[in-house]
């Protein structure tokens, strides 16, 4: 086995736009649950807005790339509204439920062929980059050195999806030190008390819902920034691998998700490289397209024991345990 | 699973050698292609062409017509029905058939909005081959009633094996409080395992299905044994029991996709040919069987529910659980019979919707867990019966909407419908209110 490889492709996986914009989504998610409380399994819902709202803004209607991300935001924005006004007042897993079917409704809504004209349905939308690279400071060429070296255009993908990254960050940093932010881990530890301190609880879940949303379409369109956007990405696993993330890092923690999703990607690139080759060298009794699989079941298996064993995640605080109830 | 893994190999081999046969057919064959009507095949390397066909009886002489980009074009099928046009770009045309052209009392039935036209365009290859659906005369399309009566018989086959899912998951949150996110995948299993023995270990399948189904218990059995028992011994939360169900969910998910592939199979007798009723509505054998179990099956857990000790202990703890425990019910051993039960109910559901569809796929499960849980909520969280009438209406919905809107949206009905019955009644139709919390 060829581990020289094995370690350069996994290391690339350590700044991938991917592990990025799922550290973006994650950060959102952590919005939702983690000071919120929300259970939103529709995160990939939102990212699809992000990337198609994006998308389709340049492609159909010809706007500025940073408009069309304007337009990602807005319409995560509308999307949190539209679930957030007949689930908020009920109980937690009617969230749960409604948002992972109203993220599958999203899903169809762009698979369709009804709006083939924008969508182009099943197989995606593309070549949506001009503006964006054209906004490239930097000069031609390939920069970087070992595992990292990237054309000018793959560094502004990175650069520009880590500053994204920071002002998230920060902007989770810095709101949940103020009083918005207590107010909303109040609620997440006991609603009614909150609520007897005379706040308006649903007001602010829906500013959590929609904040978190918002920041999952702007995941969605990092991850769209690089390649193309394809509805078959946008599926429940999608939502289900933000989640293995979100609680791997720590759901109540500010940098929790970013470090989740860095070794979320770099495990599975690991093994995506290994286990293949094992295969091949038959060390593994599985043939290539198993070992394939296997690092999902490694996922979901991942997912059931951090929330049994470690449900704080690797740097969360026992005290600050956001399963409540 | 060794077996199983190769019988595939087998299988794979056969369908090889068959496509070897076919692609030597289509060699002897293939001067009587090239004898087909061809108009700029030479100049331009994008090719349209079809088949012109009325009752399987190929029509000659019938006028095409392409238009589009500024290069129209019009070609005459040959004997056998055939054309072919090469067009200059890749990219959208229009494709006309010249109706005055083909015998009297057909017509194209395609579409009434298009009539004889298509819009056609290229996939990944510069061939597109554009056919049209001929029709009889002027009463080509069945009747608005008609179609209605076909799709509610549908939609009550769907709605009935929907029901089997839903009951056996709405069990499950009255006893447990837990939205289990991994029915879908139980759904799956019971087919897979059908497919198993009755496919790849050839067990003939009055066989392999009820041992399928016996089967989905003991994953039942296995997973409250091994997963959910300790999780309440350790008092786990509900919240963290949900994400523990994503987590099976997906490990049983991709654990699935490891064994079988990809792949879509199908279950023996899936395509059988329809048998007319009456009116516009034809039935398979496969179908009218579907059916029949699922009625007797949800009698016969009806009859369970109302009127067996244990049916009622499971509906006790659904109401409250520790006044039935204070009452003498072992709560632990319901639960357990309540696992087996529902994974059972799912894995038949899953069995009869393979037939539905017809097909087996890794992640079949995972919308028909969206459709379990609209049917859940609009009859109501945790009740058996509102679980069986949302089904049923959840069901038809599915079904009834492909008159209006396209059959690919149509589980966008269903899920809308889960919102709606939120903002309106979020009790569900039978759920109490405090239930909401």
């Amino acid at each position: 086995m060829d581990w020289g490889a094995v370690l350069n492709n996994t290391a690339g996986w350590l700044i991938s736009p991917t592990t990025i914009a799922y550290a973006i989504a994650a950060v959102g998610l952590a919005v939702h649950f983690g000071y919120g409380g929300l259970l939103n399994f529709g995160m990939a819902g939102f990212m699809a807005l992000g990337a198609y709202g994006y998308a389709i803004s340049i492609l159909s209607f010809g706007l500025p790339w940073w408009a069309g991300i304007i337009v990602g935001m807005l319409a995560a924005t509308v999307f949190a509204l539209i679930l957030g006004i007949p689930t908020l007042r009920l109980r937690a897993d009617y969230l749960a439920i409604v948002t992972i079917a109203a993220a599958e409704i999203v899903r169809l809504l762009f698979t369709t062929q009804v709006f083939d004209e924008f969508t182009n349905s099943a197989d995606g939308l593309g070549g949506y980059h001009a503006g964006f690279r054209g906004a490239n400071p930097i000069p031609e060429g390939t920069y970087g050195f070992g595992p990292w070296q990237y054309t000018e255009n793959q560094w502004w993908v990175r650069i520009f999806g880590i500053l994204i990254l920071a002002v998230v960050v920060l902007i989770v940093f810095l709101l949940m030190r103020s009083p918005w932010g207590r107010v909303l881990k109040g609620i997440r530890e006991d609603e009614d008390a909150v609520r007897a301190l005379g706040k308006n609880v649903f007001a602010y879940k829906m500013q959590s819902l929609v904040l978190g949303g918002v920041f999952g379409a702007l995941g969605g369109v990092v991850f769209a920034l690089p390649s193309a956007v394809v509805p078959a990405v946008y599926v429940t696993s999608l939502t289900f691998f933000l989640w293995t993330i979100l609680l791997l890092g720590g759901a109540a923690t500010i940098f929790g998700p970013v470090v989740g999703s860095v070794i979320f990607w770099v495990i599975m690139a690991f093994l995506d490289n290994v286990l293949p080759q094992l295969a091949a060298d038959d060390i593994l009794p599985i043939s290539n397209i198993q070992a394939a699989v296997v690092r999902y079941i490694f996922v979901g298996v991942a997912l059931l024991l951090i929330v049994i064993f470690r449900p704080q995640g690797i740097f969360g605080n026992k005290k600050e345990l956001t399963f409540v109830k | 699973m060794k077996a199983a893994r190769k019988a595939s190999q087998r299988r794979s081999r056969l369908v090889v050698s068959l496509f070897a046969v076919v692609m030597a057919m289509l060699a002897i064959t293939a001067p009587g292609a090239a004898s087909a009507d061809e108009v700029g095949t030479d100049e331009y390397d994008f090719v349209f062409s079809g088949n012109v066909k009325y009752n399987s009886e190929p029509l000659e002489d019938v006028l095409i017509k392409v238009s589009g980009n500024g290069y129209e074009n019009e070609v005459v099928t040959d004997a056998e029905g055939k054309w072919k046009i090469g067009v200059p770009e890749k990219d959208k045309y229009t494709i006309t058939i010249d109706e005055s052209t083909l015998p009297k009392g057909v017509i194209v039935a395609d579409d009434e909005a298009n009539g004889a036209s298509k819009e056609a365009e290229f996939g990944l290859t510069g061939n597109k081959t554009v056919n049209f659906f001929l029709g009889e005369g002027v009463r080509n399309v069945t009747s608005f009633g008609d179609q209605l009566l076909e799709r509610i018989v549908n939609g009550l086959n769907f709605g009935l094996m929907l029901a089997l899912a839903a009951i056996g998951a709405s069990l499950v949150f009255g006893t447990t409080g837990l939205s289990n996110f991994a029915h879908g995948e139980l759904v799956t299993l019971g087919a897979v395992f059908t497919l198993v023995l009755g496919v790849f270990n050839q067990w003939p399948l009055l066989l392999a299905i009820p041992v399928a189904v016996l089967l989905s218990g003991a994953v039942g059995l296995g997973l409250d044994a091994a997963l959910w028992r300790p999780l309440r011994k350790r008092g786990t939360g509900l919240t963290q029991l949900l994400i523990v169900s994503i987590g099976l969910s997906l490990a049983l998910r991709y654990l699935i996709q490891f064994f079988i592939g990809g792949n879509i199979y199908q279950l023996p007798g899936s395509s059988d040919t329809k048998i007319n009723l009456f009116g516009s509505v034809s039935l398979s054998v496969v179908d009218m069987v579907s059916m029949g179990v699922s009625i007797v099956v949800l009698l016969a857990v009806a009859w369970w529910l109302t009127r067996t000790r244990i049916g009622k202990a499971t509906r006790a703890i659904s109401d409250n659980p520790s006044l039935a425990a204070a009452s003498g019910i072992n709560v632990n051993g319901v639960v357990r019979i309540v696992w087996v039960v529902s994974a059972a109910l799912a894995g038949l559901a899953g069995i009869l919707w393979a037939f539905f569809i017809p097909g087996i796929k890794w992640d079949m499960g995972g919308g028909f867990l969206l459709l379990i849980f609209a049917a859940i909520t609009l009859g109501g969280l945790g009740t058996a019966f509102g679980a069986a009438i949302g089904s049923l209406i959840v069901g038809l919905l599915v079904e009834v909407s492909t008159l209006w809107i396209p059959s690919d949206l149509k589980y966008l009905g269903a899920l809308a419908v889960l919102i709606v019955v939120l903002l309106v009644r979020p009790q569900g139709l039978l759920g109490r209110k405090e239930r909401i919390g």
